[in-house]
């Protein structure tokens, strides 16, 4: 009502604002017209200006109550606050957790009692609060019913809001009192509702989805319910007298709700230093080379010295294997073991060949490598791959572990997949990726089909320095010594 | 439409007798007794959450009895870094728990017996509790001098700690809990609840030393088994219920819905570490390096276990200063724990100037900040 007699009134200034111009102006017509057009258009604006002014002001009547630290128990007078949940400006229902406050070994959370909007903290963080003194100002809607003064005895209150939680199989149904008015409008029981807030709370709009199934609309699966659907009918007809029957007549082209929302978080840590490795890495002139292997015989191969690993405690997978003949083709082709300046001026041949096996942990992507392969043998590399996948998986690799090295393979085909396009880590110049090993049938010398182990192999390689012959070369080379892993013993050092 | 009281009364029993049939085993209402199958403290913590989130106590109190694998639990304010030797732990495979109760820091293993009295929070009366604890043991073994104090420990021949407490209240439900030594490791124990990191500045609670033993050394026929079944007899009479134990998995999804979300919780980085209240480590070490002796003085801010501010003050020229800057950079944001550290200084190091000096300096310089985390 004062809103409307506030607009009238500005109506009226307005107006005389616009005759007063129109009598001062006598030039041309259509620039008083303008000049009129525009006051009429500022006057409009302050309309609606002091018509949204009004309206906040409505809001913002809401009560303030101070919401007082409640006894705690034991004679406790002062506890310290610990931790904030809220801050000021946050909305908070009832029974949402506010602060965490410690006292003598006991750390107790504080919940809301009310409905609203946090308008002040009365503590910062470690001072001490003390028993029956204000913690919080909360701002709650005037139109709703306000908990009367609060006792410092907070129990008896306490256990009347126990009494009005349903309880299946010891799980509480959480709902706020405007919630459960909805439901019991309804005739729905709260256990058979799926909460989405906090705590599995139910909400509105989870009061409002039920209702819209009940009338066959389809709904997107529900996020987690925890709720345990109810016993059937039969058993608690005693209890309510509702009838299912009755269907409230609900608009199909109800929205559906979603109350997911997009997060966004700073990159940190270590995958910042990913991102500066990976730019790098892509600054690097990349080609690719593919390629599949039949793994038969070195599968039969692993089979029979898989016990003899085992006897001296060491799991052999594959990759020594892969790991080993990548260094015996890297003896024929160094350059694939090489590194090369920023402003690609030298090329540095490494003696050492330092094979990193990428690493999926915790954190993320790891590389940690087997030093000096070409000196190892094959057990020898499946031993310190034990060590290193056991001290990668417990976060305990040193930094020894994770650089040095010169050449890299990855096995995606643990995870999945077949042909890759690897990424080569600076300052190494290759990198391969292994696909994972199907059965697939082949040809044989004979024309005859058999089963075939075959495993795909990406490379990639900086073609600044590496060309496609060499690279194809190398992989020949490797591919004869796993597809026929006796020709690996002549080579052997 | 509203449901009488009567009519609702009858609803909980109806649900609690159907929950007898499912396997807890209740006497009139009044109690239970719990005890843990697992000896997974990520998930006998998660059954204290699951009753303080799901249970009516209104009526009815709940014994919880329950043992660890090696642990250091520590309370829910307090600082790992200031309470516990973390690289000690981390070799010897000993996990790191924090629990949502207040309280200081101790070490559980299957030595150790924890009691969790759950009651409603009015009922919450923590030195009943004690007492109830030390009839029990005296009950067993007469002779036993063992006592509660103020700060509700209890002392063994008036001078070792042999039980500690904390407790947590909520909403409508309270719990006390504390720990019994038997016959836990006390070589361990020692080692481990002793900090070795230096210049830490914080307001995390911090956690009171004392001298410890254990029943077992007192009278070596004691056994966990004993005392864990006494202090139930104990509450069993008390509470007038039946002295029965119900063995409970803190697996079971469908006795406790909703317990492995809370489990998982529990293990995650960011509660285990990153509810530290904010601190800061100002501190300095020596560097060895090609015979030559170097000091080095950092200072770092943490908040929720990450790095907000950081710097390291090297002697002059021995790194690069763009090098040791994108050290600092990067490090703010990043967890303050040895191996987030160890992946992010390997990375950064691809993309530097590739030099044999720079790169032993750089991994020398890392593993010395490593040791502070």
């Amino acid at each position: 009502m004062a809103a409307v007699r506030a607009l009238r009134s500005c109506s009226r200034t307005a107006g005389r604002l616009i005759c007063v111009h129109h009598i001062r102006s006598c030039g041309s017509v259509r620039f008083i017209k303008s000049k009129y057009m525009s006051i009429f258009d500022k006057s409009a604006f302050k309309f609606s200006h002091q018509h949204r002014l009004f309206r906040t002001s409505a809001i913002s009547n809401g009560q303030i109550v101070q919401f007082k630290l409640s006894d705690i128990g034991e004679g406790i007078t002062e506890v310290t606050v610990k931790e904030w949940y809220v801050k000021e400006g946050d909305s908070v229902s009832q029974f949402d957790s506010i602060c965490e406050v410690q006292s003598d070994k006991a750390s107790v959370t504080i919940t809301s009692r009310y409905d609203g909007i946090i308008r002040k903290l009365h503590y910062n963080l470690d001072e001490i609060a003390y028993v029956g003194k204000p913690l919080v100002d909360i701002e709650t809607d005037a139109l709703k019913d306000v908990a009367s003064e609060e006792d410092v005895v907070e129990t008896p209150a306490v256990s009347h809001e126990e009494h009005t939680h349903q309880e299946i199989k010891g799980h509480k149904t959480l709902a706020t009192p405007a919630v459960r008015r909805l439901a019991m409008e309804n005739n729905i029981k709260l256990s058979e509702v799926v909460g989405t807030g906090k705590d599995n709370r139910i909400l509105k709009e989870d009061i409002l989805n039920y209702l819209a199934k009940q009338t066959g609309a389809i709904l997107p699966p529900s996020p987690k319910p925890e709720i345990i659907p109810p016993l059937p009918k039969s058993e608690t007809a005693p209890a309510a007298p509702k009838d299912k029957g009755t269907k409230i007549p609900i608009p199909i082209s109800k929205p559906i709700v979603f109350a997911g929302k997009d997060k966004t978080e700073a990159v940190t840590g270590f995958h910042k230093a990913m991102v500066k490795t990976m730019t790098a890495a892509l600054k690097i002139p990349h080609f690719g080379y593919c390629d599949e292997i039949d793994l038969t015989q070195l599968v039969q191969l692993r089979e029979e010295l898989k016990p003899l690993a085992q006897v001296r405690g060491v799991k052999l997978s594959f990759m020594p294997f892969f790991i080993k003949a990548a260094s015996l083709g890297l003896l024929h082709y160094p350059i694939l073991n090489a590194s090369v300046d920023e402003n690609c001026q030298n090329i540095t041949y490494k003696a050492s060949h330092n094979i990193g096996v990428a690493m999926d942990t915790e954190q993320g992507l790891i590389v940690p490598n087997v030093k000096n392969v070409q000196v190892c043998s094959v057990f020898e590399i499946a031993s310190e791959l034990n060590r290193l996948l056991t001290l990668g998986s417990a976060g305990q690799l040193g930094t020894n572990d994770l650089t040095g090295g010169t050449f890299t393979l990855s096995n995606i085909g643990t995870i999945g997949g077949t042909y890759a396009k690897p990424v080569i880590l600076p300052p190494e110049v290759a990198i391969g990726a292994l696909g994972k090993i199907q059965v697939l049938p082949r040809f044989n010398g004979n024309g005859e089909v058999f089963k075939a182990q075959i495993m795909n192999v990406s490379w990639s390689a900086d073609h600044r320095i590496i060309d496609g012959a060499t690279m194809a070369r190398f992989s020949n080379l490797w591919k004869s010594y796993l597809e026929n892993p006796a020709s690996m013993l002549i080579d052997l050092k | 439409m509203v449901i009488p009281s009567s009519l609702k009364n009858c609803f909980q029993l109806f649900y609690v007798l159907k929950i007898s049939a499912a396997g807890f085993k209740y006497t009139a209402n009044r109690g239970l007794i719990l005890q843990s199958v697992s000896s997974d403290v990520y998930q006998n913590l998660a059954v204290e959450d699951w009753i303080h989130d799901n249970m009516n106590l209104e009526n009815r109190q709940v014994l919880f009895l329950w043992r660890n694998s090696p642990t250091v639990v520590i309370g829910r304010h307090q600082n790992p870094w200031q309470e516990c030797n973390l690289k000690i732990m981390r070799k010897k495979n000993i996990k790191l728990a924090r629990r949502r109760s207040g309280g200081g820091t101790v070490y559980h293993d299957l030595g150790n017996i924890n009691f969790t009295f759950f009651t409603s929070k009015k009922k919450y009366e923590r030195m009943e509790n004690l007492k109830l604890v030390v009839r029990a043991l005296k009950g067993l073994r007469p002779q036993l001098d063992v006592r509660a104090t103020d700060r509700y420990d209890l002392l063994l021949d008036g001078n070792f700690k042999i039980s500690g407490t904390a407790a947590k209240l909520g909403r409508t439900v309270a719990y006390h809990h504390c720990t019994l030594l038997c016959s836990a490791d006390r070589f361990i124990l020692s080692s481990v609840l002793k900090s070795p990191y230096k210049g830490i500045k914080s307001n995390a609670t911090p956690s009171m030393p004392a001298l410890v033993k254990n029943l077992f050394e007192e009278d070596p026929t004691l056994t966990c088994e004993m005392v864990m079944d006494a202090v139930a007899a104990e509450y069993a009479r008390c509470h007038q219920i039946d002295h029965r134990i119900t063995l409970i998995n803190p697996a079971d999804e469908i006795v406790f819905p909703g317990i492995n979300n809370k489990t998982k919780e529990l293990q995650t980085w960011e509660w285990i570490y990153g509810k530290t209240p904010k601190f800061s480590i100002s501190t300095c070490f020596n560097m060895v390096y090609e015979q030559s002796l170097l000091e080095v003085k950092v200072d770092i801010h943490v908040k929720h276990g990450r790095i907000e501010v950081c710097n390291i003050d090297l002697p002059e020229q021995w790194l690069p200063p763009a090098m040791c800057n994108e050290l600092e950079k990067n490090l703010i944001g990043s967890k303050f724990c040895p191996s987030e550290t160890t992946a992010l200084a390997s990375a950064l190091l691809r993309i530097c100037p590739q030099n044999y000096e720079l790169h032993s300096k750089w991994s020398l310089l890392c593993e010395n900040v490593m040791t502070l985390m």
